[in-house]
Parts: structure tokens; sequence; C-alpha cells
């Protein structure tokens, strides 16, 4: 076959077709691989209520637990800690909690079901390391008015002891609240909410 | 006793015609080694590049001996390591060199990496040579960061925390993206999983394809020189340049000396100091990894503090993984930012001299500033470096086309 015989126009078109389709072809065979990257069924099966019993948690004591893999802090607060919330206000960069993620029924400074116990996801809303708590009001390397509050030691965000973010640090929003409820005064439950509560 | 080492040689220029008729060795040597005409003047700074590639291999042969001991479980992956560091026959001496070569990768590559800035080796017509070797040191950092994942210590696990959230911070799509990642809800044994495999096999066949192209692109124009004039432009009667030597045996026999005396210093931190006083293995990474406790002084490896200063020096999330998102990728540009007429900073004005002086001091301080504790004025002291690190290529952009230069040699003056 002698090269004038050829139809250009029609090569070009069979091998812009047969490109398209291929590409198409290998888009589809992706997605599998792409998919196979997500969360395994097991992953998302385990996501059980934790049921945590906080009758021995001393004023002024924090209590870590694990749920859905997160680090869930409860923090049993002393009256003069749920007093002094309202004073750290004009530092925060979100005092009334309207960006924050948390349940409807969590509201106020305090932000808890109960004033005295904090129950809060302890992953700072930066890049999910857990601050520590510095409970104690006094000049801090870090802030020379601290009124105690977490402390997280990744990028420098600080929050107060309702988790509120303060001003002018990375961390752009407060703490998230995980849902919870009491099952009594001494138990809680963690990943359930109060019965007719969403 | 002549007659048989005559009769051996034979035998080995036979085998040898025997395999050229079939593979072109002898062809490819001479095309690529002995016929390549490399500029005369090399010096130091162009050792880093066979260095370089050493370390590569060095890091695949001992990675893979690492694999048949390590056992990639979240259950089981810090006491494997332990394992190979106690029990294992000579498994400390495999797991040191692989975790010192780490950072030697890195210290040979940003070494490699300055020498461009100082000789201008990004110029045309080496773009491409320059882009292929940031996605090298990209793709590296990838590699790095992976290997870090995989002794499940706490700088592992928080590390790990840390940088996927960074993705986190695009809108809309972060919070799936990093859920993608993880291929979990959490940093857990679907993650460990996955990076090793993402760092045994997926990453360093990426590495082998770029370094094969940086290589074929670098013998396509043949290197830069510390003069950085074309030696291509001076070439003698037989259409050879004058000013080039042979690859081979010059530049062989000189890289081997360079190997001898990076092997002598690389011993060095191997048998003496393999943690550089936790500088290339923290401290906290031999605590295995827990997810309810974050190390109250959490740091990258010093080889990405530099980035993750400029992190820390903006207080805003998404701002903060912009800006040293940004960082990493503007050297990508570096051959269209420099505009200067001339490449080597020698035949450059002092403007240069004192922008290259500013960066590698910004660099170098944002590297050191990134691992420290983080007081508000080092806080402060980072947003300046950080500027400086930026106005760099802001300033080369504006600066290089009407700078300042001295006049050009005609040949290579050493």
């Amino acid at each position: 076959m002698s090269s004038d015989d050829v139809n250009k126009g029609r090569r070009r078109f069979l091998v812009a077709t047969t490109s398209a389709v291929g590409a198409v072809g290998v888009g589809f065979a992706a997605v599998p691989f792409i998919q196979s990257w997500m969360p395994s069924a097991k992953a998302k099966a385990v996501g059980a209520p934790v049921e945590v019993n906080i009758g021995k948690l001393k004023e002024g004591q924090l209590l870590k637990v694990q749920w859905r893999g997160q680090t869930i802090g409860i923090l049993h607060r002393t009256e003069e800690m749920v007093k002094n919330l309202p004073e750290v206000d004009p530092v925060l960069s979100d005092p009334e909690s309207l960006k924050a993620i948390q349940p409807d029924y969590i509201e106020g400074e305090s932000r808890a079901l109960r004033p005295d116990f904090l129950v809060v996801n302890m992953h700072c809303t930066h890049l999910g390391c857990v601050p520590q708590m510095i409970p104690q009001v006094g000049p801090q390397p870090f802030d020379s008015g601290w009124k105690g509050g977490f402390y997280c030691p990744c990028h420098k965000s600080k929050f107060d002891l309702s988790g509120r973010v303060y001003k002018g640090v990375p961390a752009p929003t407060n703490l998230t609240i995980p849902p919870y409820s009491f099952v009594d005064d001494n138990t809680l439950m963690i990943g359930v909410s109060p019965q007719g509560a969403v | 006793m002549a007659k048989s080492a005559s009769s051996l040689s034979k035998i080995a220029g036979n085998t040898m015609n025997w395999l050229d008729d079939r593979l072109p060795v002898t062809s490819f040597w001479n095309a690529v080694m002995v016929g390549y005409q490399a500029p005369k003047n090399f010096n130091f700074w162009y050792y880093m590049g066979s260095l370089a590639l050493l370390v590569l291999v060095m890091q695949v042969g001992t990675g893979i001996f690492l694999t048949m001991w390590y056992k990639p479980s979240a259950a089981e992956a810090f006491a494997s390591v332990e394992f190979i560091m106690r029990d294992v026959e000579w498994g400390w001496l495999i797991r040191y060199m692989h975790t010192t070569g780490a950072s030697f990768f890195f210290i040979l590559i940003y070494l490699h990496m300055f020498r461009s800035f100082l000789y201008g080796s990004h110029q045309a017509p080496r773009e491409l040579l320059w882009v292929f070797g940031m996605f090298i040191y990209l793709a590296l950092m990838a590699e790095a960061f992976l290997g870090y994942i995989l002794p499940w210590g706490q700088m592992s696990y928080w590390g790990a925390q840390v940088i996927i959230n960074l993705f986190g911070a695009i809108p809309e799509i972060g919070e799936p993206l990093t859920i993608w990642i993880r291929g979990d809800y959490f940093i857990s044994d679907a993650t460990l999983n996955k990076f090793f495999a993402l760092h045994v096999i997926a990453v360093p066949l990426a590495i082998f394809g770029l370094v094969l192209l940086h290589l074929v692109a670098l013998r396509e124009n043949g290197s830069n020189n510390p003069d950085g004039i074309e030696i291509k432009a001076n070439k003698g009667p037989d259409g050879t340049p004058l000013d080039g030597i042979p690859f081979h045996p010059y530049y062989t026999v000189k890289d081997i000396f360079g190997v001898g005396m990076f092997l002598i210093l690389f011993s060095f931190i191997l048998f003496m100091w393999p943690d550089a006083g936790g500088l290339f293995l923290e401290h906290d990474n031999f605590v295995p990894a827990n997810s309810l406790v974050t190390p109250e002084h959490i740091k990258p490896v010093w080889y990405f503090t530099p980035f993750y200063a400029i992190l820390k020096a903006v207080p805003d999330k998404l701002l903060g993984v912009v800006m040293m998102g940004t960082s990493v990728v503007i050297p990508f540009f570096l051959p269209w930012l420099d505009r200067s007429p001339v490449r080597s900073i020698r035949y450059r004005g002092m403007w240069y001299k004192v922008l290259l002086t500013v960066f590698t001091i910004a660099f170098i301080r944002l590297g050191m500033l990134g691992m420290a504790e983080g007081t508000p004025a080092q806080t402060w002291e980072m947003r300046i470096w950080t500027l400086a690190y930026f106005m760099f290529f802001v300033l080369l952009f504006f600066m290089s086309p009407g700078g300042k230069t001295k006049p050009l040699p005609d040949r290579v003056k050493g």
C-alpha cells in the first residue's frame, strides 16, 4: 500500500476517538484503585459509644479516653474555673461558639451539659495534635496573662478551659464537642446524645 | 605465563564482541562516559550529584534488607524495629546506614541545589534538568516522610498526624482527602500499612524514573561549570570542546575520590553519632506511638524544618499551609525567575551576592527556628526570615535582567 492512499483525516479521527475511548476506560479502571484507599468496612464499623465512669474524677482532674480513634478529654472543672470563664472572653476569637462544631444542646461559656464536667475532643482544630492542659493561672512562657486552659505544643494554639480558641493563633475554631449524655450522675456515654436531643 | 595471559585477554575480547553484537555495551559506555566531554573546571560542588546517586543505591540496598525483618503493622512495627536493632545479626548497622543515609541524602541534595544558585545551572537550556531535579527533591521529601512513619514511635505518629492534616486545610475537599490518605478516620494500622507500600516500592520507582530523566537531560546539553559559559562555543579542529575533558576516566576518578572522602565522613556519623544529637533520629521516636499524648516538643526532622518554620510563622491555618506549600513550589520556577544574562555568581554583580547570602542565611535560620521551642521573639524572627525567603525570588525576578554583571571570559578559568 503506497502512502498516497492514506486518508489523513480518517486516520486522525480514528486516533482521536481511540485515545478518547481509551482515556475513559483508564478513568473507570482507576476508580477501584482510588476507592481502595478509603476506610474499609471494618474501619467504618468501629464507632461504638464509650461509657465512662466519672465518679472518681477529682476536681481539676482531666481524664482522656478514646472514642472513634479520637482522644476525648473529660475535665472536672472547679467552681472557680467555671466562674472565671467569662474573664477571657475579650481575647477569644469565638467566645459564643458560633462557628464551633458542637451539638445543638451545648451552649454558653461552659460548653457543657453540666458546667462542672467539660467533655471535649482534645484534638487541636489546627493540625490535630493533643494540647496540654495548663490549669494554673499565671504567666507562662507563651502567654504572660495566662488564665488557665489548653496549650498546643505543635503550633502554639491556645484554648481556655472550655476549649474556646484564643485570637491570633493558627487554630481556626474552638475545640470540637462530641455528642454525649449522662446515663446517671457518675456515668457518661460518649457518642450518644441525650434522649430527645439532636 | 605470557601466553596464558594473552589467551585470557583474547577470551575476554571475544566475549565483549559477542556481547556487543547483541547489546550495545561498549557503544553506550563510549557515548555517555568516554565520548562525553565535560568542562575541565569542575570543583567541590560537582561531587554532590554522583554522591547522591551512591546514597540512593545505598538506601535501596539497606531498605531491601530492612523489609526482611520489619513488620508493617501498628501492633508490631515498633517492636520489630527494636528487634532489628538488638537481635538481628548486623541489624543495627543496616538500620543506622538507612537512617544516616536519609539525612545525608538531604545534605547532598541541598548542596547540589545550592550549586545551581551559585553557577546558574538552571538557566537555558537546562531548565528541564532543574525541574526534574525539583521533582526528585519533592519525591524524596515524600519518601522521607513516609519512611519516618514506619518505626511507629511518638514522632512518627504525631508527625504523620500534623502533615496529613495539612491537607485538611484545603476548603471543601480537605476533610475527605485526609480520610482518603489515612484510609481511616485517624492514623491507624491502615495508614501505616499503606505508607509502607508507598515507601518501599511506589515512591522509589518514581525516584528512579525521575533520576533517569534527570541524567538523560543532563547528557543532552552537558554540565554547566563554575564559570557558567558554554564550552561548546570553543571547539578544536577535531570538533571537541577545547575546555572539555572526557568524563571517563577524568571525572570517574575524581568522583571515586569524592566517594572515599564521603564514606569517611559518613562512617564517622554512622558509627560514632548515628542520632546526631537528636537531629537524624529524634529522641521522642524512641517512645512507642501513643494516640493520647502529643510529645511536648514536636518538630519534623531537620530537613523539613525550614518549611515547618514558615508554617509556624503564619497565625492562620489555611494561609500557613498555602505559604508553606508555596515555599516548596516556588523554586521549581527558578529558571524563569532568574533572568540574568550571565549564569555564574562570578560574573554577577554585588546585588546577587547579597541576595544569595541573605537567602542562604534565611533558609538556615528558618531551619534552626523550625526546631526551636517557639518563643514569641522566635515567631517574629521566623516571620522576618520567611519574608526574606520569598523576597529572594521576587527580587531575583525584577533585578536579574538589569543587574550589574562583569564581562564573561572566552574560556573557562578554572
